[in-house]
């Protein structure tokens, strides 16, 4: 079982990277939950959603106390949720905008200028696509194919991005 | 849409497609969160069935035209969050009183008052004790997946007409806007649907006379048809009560918990499981009728010590639970409320900490 929890400013691609991670586990066969932050926070700009993705069997809890991974887009999403990533879990930091270091010292940090790489591949606004590409490679949990050809559903009906979402998505798997 | 088909949905948009697929061809409502994209999913979507949408100017409108539309044999649907639904009660009661079939979701909100938009579980005395006034009951079912929402609201109108009551869902924003990947089934045929010989739908001209009407002003009349829809309400108790046991049959704890979430209880069990705790979950799926039977099995049974009920509200389900445990095994209480929810940790911790093994 993985438990992510995504956040960062609305606008960001937060609670659409969520969707295509669950969107690959229904194609997988895997079972998933989609829960999104729906409050009036949202309003002042954060957003944030937590996805739960089982091989095996149907997801109990959409509620993550503890996760497994998380994947902060800006600094508030990072300050609110680090301490909540268990003990040898993974932290995905989009360093274009969070320039602190990460203070959960027991989680793997992995940091991604997802900004500027999302430019390099021309499409400002798949710098999420640039953090999944990290995520995938750092977490193994699917295989690149997987989330290409997902990608190619999903944005089956924008067709026109679907080449840049593929560059940035393979830019980020690309990072060591 | 002749086949199956496997879709990512939100919690609302599937109780809108599902209640299509079962025969629903008319919806009347009007917006309230966390709810919304059940009214917006219906504008579109029931055009393209020969249905028909209104967004109705109040909701006191809504459920009165939906009480029309029932009267005149369609499959009619309306859905609101809790002040919403406080305001339709008034003709909840005289469809119950008329004997209407139709659907009702509630995605309830945090209360009292305007309350919240958050997840909470404060409706259940409303929507189990008879919100409206006079002796009526509803079919009440609590899902807790988006799938379960599908394969409910497909038979719902099945239900609705075999008793000629309706069937409320009793959810919650965290049902409305999760998201699961679900199977949806093929569009049933209106052709086959029941007869309704007691519909004003035009037909049956020269055979008597089809009233529409709750009110019995003579008390022998209206004893009779209280005793009358007393004996449908037990018919139903005793035919579509439905329960989910999760390793009970060795549990010394028993969490009880409905909807979202029993979800949240279920991986609190499985916490538990691994730090050797014999812990078990009970989860209602019908909120009315109770499934007193199955909780008095599991009641009984030696190796439970206690029982512990868990909700979004101060305490409304909890009561149910006592009432059916009559004393025989202790019960505790864990809420929590103002749209604030409690995690799996939360509830493990709980039973830690409260519960003497």
């Amino acid at each position: 079982m993985e438990r992510i929890v995504i956040a960062g400013f609305g606008g960001q691609g937060v609670l659409s990277l969520g969707q295509l991670l669950v969107y690959a586990a229904m194609y997988e066969n895997q079972y998933a939950t989609w829960l999104p932050s729906y409050g009036p926070e949202m309003r002042g700009g954060t957003a944030n959603c937590s996805v739960v993705i089982d091989a095996e069997k149907p997801v109990a809890s959409p509620i993550i106390a503890t996760s497994d991974t998380l994947i902060a887009m800006n600094k508030p999403s990072l300050d609110k949720f680090q301490m909540s990533v268990k003990s040898g879990g993974l932290i995905v930091i989009n360093s274009s905008l969070i320039t602190d270091k990460c203070a959960n010292t027991a989680a793997k940090a992995v940091y991604v200028d997802a900004n500027r790489i999302a430019h390099e591949n021309g499409n400002n606004k798949a710098s999420n696509l640039v953090i999944l590409g990290a995520y995938i490679r750092h977490s193994g949990l699917f295989p690149k194919e997987v989330i290409l050809s997902t990608i190619e559903k999903v944005y089956a009906s924008k067709p026109q991005f679907i080449p840049s979402n593929k560059a940035c998505f393979e830019a980020g798997f690309a990072l060591d | 849409m002749t086949m199956e088909e496997r879709r990512l949905m939100k919690g609302n948009e599937a109780i809108a497609e599902a209640a299509i697929r079962g025969g629903c061809r008319f919806y009347a409502g009007y917006p309230i969160t966390p709810q919304n994209e059940i009214p917006e999913y219906m504008s579109w979507r029931l055009p393209q069935v020969g249905g028909r949408f209104i967004q109705a100017e109040s909701e006191i409108a809504a459920i009165n035209m939906v009480y029309g539309a029932a009267g005149a044999g369609a499959r009619a649907m309306t859905s609101s969050s809790s002040p919403g639904i406080s305001l339709k009660q008034e003709g909840i009661s005289y469809i119950c009183g008329a004997e209407l079939p139709c659907v009702i979701i509630n995605m309830v909100r945090s209360g009292p008052g305007l309350g919240g938009i958050q997840p909470a579980q404060s409706d259940y005395f409303q929507t189990v004790k008879g919100g409206g006034h006079g002796d009526y009951r509803m079919l009440v079912y609590s899902p807790c997946s988006v799938q379960e929402c599908v394969d409910l609201l497909y038979d719902a109108y099945d239900k609705a007409e075999k008793y000629r009551l309706p069937v409320m869902i009793l959810g919650d924003g965290m049902l409305g806007q999760i998201m699961e990947a679900v199977t949806l089934p093929v569009m049933k045929d209106p052709s086959t649907f029941p007869k309704k010989p007691w519909a004003t739908d035009g037909t049956g001209v020269g055979q008597g006379r089809r009233i529409i009407n709750s009110l019995y002003i003579v008390p022998d009349e209206l004893e009779a048809m209280n005793k009358k829809l007393q004996k449908i309400y037990d018919d139903m108790c005793a035919n579509e009560v439905m329960c989910e046991s999760y390793l009970t049959d060795d549990a010394e704890i028993v969490i009880t918990a409905y909807g979202t979430v029993a979800r949240i209880a279920k991986s609190a069990v499985d916490m538990l499981r691994e730090k050797g705790i014999r812990a078990g979950l009970l989860r209602p799926i019908t909120l009315y009728p109770f499934p007193k039977a199955e909780f008095q099995k599991v009641i009984g049974n030696d190796s439970v010590k206690e029982l512990v009920a868990t909700e979004l509200s101060m305490g409304q389900y909890v009561e149910d639970v006592r009432l059916v445990a009559g004393g025989k095994k202790p019960v505790k209480f864990y809420g929590r409320s103002g749209g604030n929810v409690m995690s799996p940790d939360d509830i493990a911790a709980f039973v830690e900490k409260e519960v003497q093994l």
